[in-house]
């Protein structure tokens, strides 16, 4: 006989199946607010059913399943308003393993999670709101840690989430099977969404809070991405990236949490295991000779990662990289980012000289004035190094990053002026 | 007589283990390999299947994920060396017992190098 499985693997169970059988029951129902209700009275179900009868062979399948039967049951009560539930509604047909679902066609799964994913990044809600929609529906987090993440209150977050379903519920989701371009559409504007879920935790110093864990969970949602399409070379270079950034996490703030600069990291914290599997992506990406955005971004972090001391750095090859970039996604910031190769293989002056142009569409970055302050710094410069810096505090995106800067200008004060110059 | 123990399990469930959920699976396995130490040999733990290629030997082409499209996938194995059968699916057990969820296949080990070299008086399995 076998044994009952214990709570836990229930609820691992219940969270891996989550994004395949809401994803499912969105294409029933058509319906986030009912898609997720069903799924929730599904997990009801399981909790009550799976101790006793063992666990499904698919755990999706029967989710899928049991909570569509029981939303319909839901909805035939609902339309008899004065009717007594009768006996049919309330059987408990989901105790036998739905034969149904064998037939449910697998292809349909990948489209299923693309679009439940596509649904949460709609174009009409502001980044924030699609990244806090796509954990509460897709990675199924709780409220009250994707506030804690955000760092807002419960009931902001709360109602943040109910008016993105909102706005969703009044838009138009696409149910038909996307084409090949809709599809790669789809791809990109979910990629960058990930990419954005990633972001919000990478800048957390406390890799044990809420908002340091959605590192994780991006990783988790990239390699479900690639698990459902597994040849999207630009999917692995995301996941590489996403490997490669996590990988630096212990090395990445001192104790008081303040940001340690990759060139001063102990590089013996980095995670070699995350390295590793980074380096396969990359690998196997290379293969489909489509290079793009975020395999050239995971080409770079992989250079620093093969660097075992700072100066054995590739900055030569890691320029290349960032020209690479700069054709296929042209921006300031990464310009920026380049200017710090420059400045390696060229010193401060020419890094200084290409991100002089920068300073108009770059007024708003912290990061911009940071590299400006530190250029001018090295050059001797203290007076217009000062002035950058007070912007960059202005600018900081956390008190970490604030402190950081604060120590430039603190070493500024108590160094002597360069000579011939007036202080 | 050597076995191997392939490990098969969800990678939906394994991938959404969080590091510590992780870390105290592999103590608990670690556990059974240090009680059945004399009979474990190599133990291999394998990536994420979509760090997985595969080569189709007919069309001679790469592909990318791994060869079966199951629900379980091939996470990594062990290569026992018991005096019997039933030793072996002991063994099993209590990594079961550790890691519960997904199977473990008991293979028998028809050729064994473990150093790689294919020579005459390998050791036989």
């Amino acid at each position: 006989m076998p044994q009952p499985p214990e709570p836990d693997w229930i609820e691992a169970r219940l969270v891996g199946a989550r994004p395949q059988a809401v994803a499912a029951l969105l294409r029933y129902f058509r319906d986030l607010d009912l898609a997720e209700e069903a799924f929730q009275e599904a997990c009801l179900r399981a909790l009550k059913s799976w101790p006793k009868n063992g666990p499904p062979r698919d755990a999706a399948s029967w989710l899928i399943m049991v909570g569509r039967n029981a939303a319909i049951d839901h909805k035939r009560k609902q339309a008899r308003l004065t009717a007594l539930p009768d006996e049919e509604a309330i059987s408990d047909r989901e105790d036998t393993e739905p034969d149904i679902a064998e037939r449910l066609d697998a292809a349909d799964y990948r489209d299923d999670i693309l679009r439940l994913l596509f649904v949460c990044c709609h174009p009409d809600l502001p980044a924030t709101q699609q990244i806090a929609l796509a954990l509460r529906i897709v990675s199924g987090l709780p409220v009250p840690r994707i506030a804690a993440a955000f760092l807002v209150g419960d009931r902001a977050m709360e109602q943040r989430i109910t008016r993105a379903k909102a706005r969703i519920a009044q838009a138009d989701i696409p149910f038909e099977t996307p084409g090949p371009i809709e599809r790669s559409e789809r791809f990109s504007v979910v990629s960058a969404m990930i990419y954005l879920v990633f972001n919000e935790g990478y800048t957390d110093a406390n890799p044990k809070s809420e908002r340091a864990k959605l590192c994780d969970e991006a990783i988790r949602l990239a390699r479900l991405m690639l698990r459902l399409f597994p040849a999207e070379a630009e999917m692995m270079g995301l996941l590489a990236l996403l490997l490669l950034q996590h990988s630096r996490q212990k090395a990445r703030f001192d104790e008081a949490g303040a940001p340690i600069l990759l060139e001063d990291q102990d590089r013996s914290l980095w995670n070699q295991r995350q390295i590793a599997e980074a380096f396969a992506m990359i690998d196997k990406a290379m293969l489909h000779r489509q290079p793009g955005p975020y395999q050239i971004q995971a080409a770079i972090a992989a250079m620093h990662a093969r660097a075992e001391r700072p100066e054995e750095t590739n900055w030569a090859g890691i320029d290349e990289l960032y020209q690479a970039l700069e054709r296929h996604a042209p921006s300031p910031v990464v310009t920026l980012n380049r200017s710090v190769a420059i400045w390696k293989l060229h010193g401060a002056e020419a890094a200084l000289e290409m991100i002089a142009p920068l300073a108009e569409p770059l007024e708003g970055y912290f990061y911009f004035h940071g590299v400006r302050g530190n250029l001018l710094e090295q050059l001797g410069r203290n007076r217009e190094a000062r002035d950058a810096f007070g912007r960059a505090i202005a600018l900081a995106n956390t008190p970490a990053e604030a402190a950081h800067i604060r120590q430039h200008l603190d070493q500024l004060e108590v160094a002597p002026p360069p000579p011939g110059r007036a202080p | 007589m050597r076995y191997t123990i392939l490990c098969y399990h969800n990678e939906e469930i394994t991938s959404s283990w969080s590091e510590e959920e992780d870390a105290e699976v592999i103590e608990c396995l670690k556990a059974v390999n240090r009680k059945w130490a004399k009979n474990f040999e190599p133990i291999v733990r394998l990536m994420p299947t979509t760090a997985a290629t595969t080569l189709r030997k007919t069309e001679n082409i790469v592909t990318d994920g791994p060869f079966a499209e199951t629900k379980e996938q091939l996470l990594g194995f062990y290569v026992l060396n018991v005096e019997s059968y039933e030793l072996a699916v002991q063994i099993a057990r209590e990594m079961a017992e550790a890691n519960p969820g997904g199977a473990y296949e008991l293979r028998p080990i028809a050729l064994y190098y473990p150093n790689g070299v294919a020579i005459e008086d390998a050791p036989t399995p």
